[in-house]
């Protein structure tokens, strides 16, 4: 199962739920499973920090951009004309190449009617890979400083993290906060998207539009877990059920939890007894998405 | 001579725009016989990258001279490959405008004057606490 986990509103607790579910999944001999995690948050990924990955490989990517042979270009301003961002402009004689606005698409390339255009590869960040606690396959992306387009580091590092076998074992991945393409790319083609929220007026807002992107776009299911529960109003529980979004879990607003996270160690580390709660949101996760899978054929569908 | 102004509105009496690339109208005039042509901007709504499709837009459309509130680096880029300056004015009406620049008043633009992006309207849901969800609605 690919499982995204997302929230919309940043700090509610997205990858304190995946590394721990990740820690609890893989640890368990009976009723766990193989676990894939990848840090999706290209811009500031920080599960390392929790997992403490042993990195085996690391390469660098990018995206591949134009490069005009001047000697062959006419002027045309072909190029310019079919750039969906506007990343090139062709006036008087010059053509002009604004290169963080281009998203790599080759549309120039292809359309070019001098064949004047290559393509060069420009690296905007890395890939690294490896093992951590023993068992985790682990994978995160990291864009260079200065660089303004993450969505091409996370779909090569989906592209290289996922294991064909994803049916039979766990891949988290654990999304960027935010409503935006970065978010989008994570989410594509996930079994399920979990969306970690609070329960505030903000984490509600954030959540609403997070649910839009997952569900009304991308037509996946989506399930709840609420982090830092008793703080804030019942505004998400009433979302929740009007939109027939099931909780899966809430974790209590407790100093404890924020202490170990300040250490650096995760819940199920610091607090034991949460090794068999997060066991059980692996297991509702698995029902929700067997039960969804058959309304779905049943033409229903979990959200409103 | 042909110079153009950013404007919202769509004749010489109109208030002059001070962005750039995300104004609602050019406004193409002769300075010398004062005939002009009101044209919407096609880049108004463009996700990204408004300042270079206008840029070179109004550059297509023969104009020698920009008048604007501002201008953002892109743009400017545009303006510069092209040797079209780029003069600075402030609040008034398109004709003020043209006025002040036939009567040799108005500064041309040694740079962008303005960052990038500032006249694109900010949609996206906001990150929280720390990790923000990105400035640019569409990466």
């Amino acid at each position: 199962m690919i499982l995204a986990i997302a929230s919309g509103k940043g700090g509610t607790g997205k990858t304190t739920v995946a590394v721990n579910l990740a820690l609890a999944v893989s640890s368990q001999k009976k009723g766990g499973a193989e676990v894939t995690f990848v840090d999706c948050d290209v811009e500031e990924p920080n599960a390392a920090l929790f997992l403490h990955p042993v990195i085996e490989q690391r390469r660098e990517v990018g995206l591949l951009v134009p490069e005009v042979d001047l000697g062959r270009c006419t002027y045309c301003g072909r190029c310019a004309e079919v750039c969906q961002y506007h990343a090139i402009a062709v006036v008087q004689r010059k053509v002009l190449f604004f290169s963080e606005l281009c998203h790599g698409c080759g549309s120039c390339t292809l359309n070019c009617p001098e064949k004047a255009i290559r393509e060069r590869l420009h690296v905007s960040g890395v890939i690294e890979q490896g093992i951590a606690q023993g068992t985790i396959r682990f994978a995160h992306g990291i864009l260079n400083i200065g660089e303004a387009m993450a969505t091409p580091i996370i779909r090569q590092l989906k592209r290289c993290a996922i294991p064909p076998d994803a049916s039979h074992s766990l891949v988290i991945l654990d999304a960027p906060p935010g409503t935006a393409c970065p978010v989008v790319e994570t989410m594509r083609g996930a079994d399920l998207v979990l969306m970690v929220t609070e329960p505030t007026p903000f984490g509600l807002h954030d959540l609403r539009l997070a649910v839009q992107v997952a569900y009304n776009e991308l037509r996946l299911p989506v399930a709840v877990v609420i982090n830092r529960d008793g703080v804030g109003d019942d505004g998400v529980d009433r979302y929740c059920q009007t939109q027939g979004i099931p909780i899966l879990m809430r974790i209590p607003l407790d100093r404890r939890i924020a202490e170990a996270y300040a250490e650096g160690r995760p819940i199920v580390e610091a607090l034991p007894d949460y090794q068999v709660r997060f066991l059980d949101l692996y297991q509702r996760i698995g029902e929700f998405s067997r039960e969804y899978r058959l309304e779905d054929k049943k033409g229903g569908g979990c959200c409103k | 001579m042909k110079i153009v102004i950013t404007a919202n509105g769509d004749d010489l009496g109109s208030p002059v725009s001070l962005v750039f690339g995300r104004c609602s109208t050019f406004i193409f005039v002769d300075t010398e016989t004062m005939a002009f042509e009101a044209v919407a901007n096609p880049a108004l709504s463009a996700s990204g990258g408004a300042g270079i499709q206008a840029a070179q837009f109004v550059v297509e459309r023969g104009a020698e001279a920009v008048l604007s509130g501002s201008v953002g680096p892109n743009a400017y880029g545009v303006f510069q490959a092209a040797n079209v300056p780029v003069y600075l004015v402030g609040e008034g009406t398109v004709r003020e405008a043209i006025e002040a620049y036939k009567a040799g008043k108005l500064q041309t633009a040694m740079e962008a004057n303005t960052p990038a992006h500032t006249g694109l309207g900010r949609w996206t849901a906001g990150g929280g606490m720390g990790s923000g969800c990105g400035g640019k609605s569409r990466t």
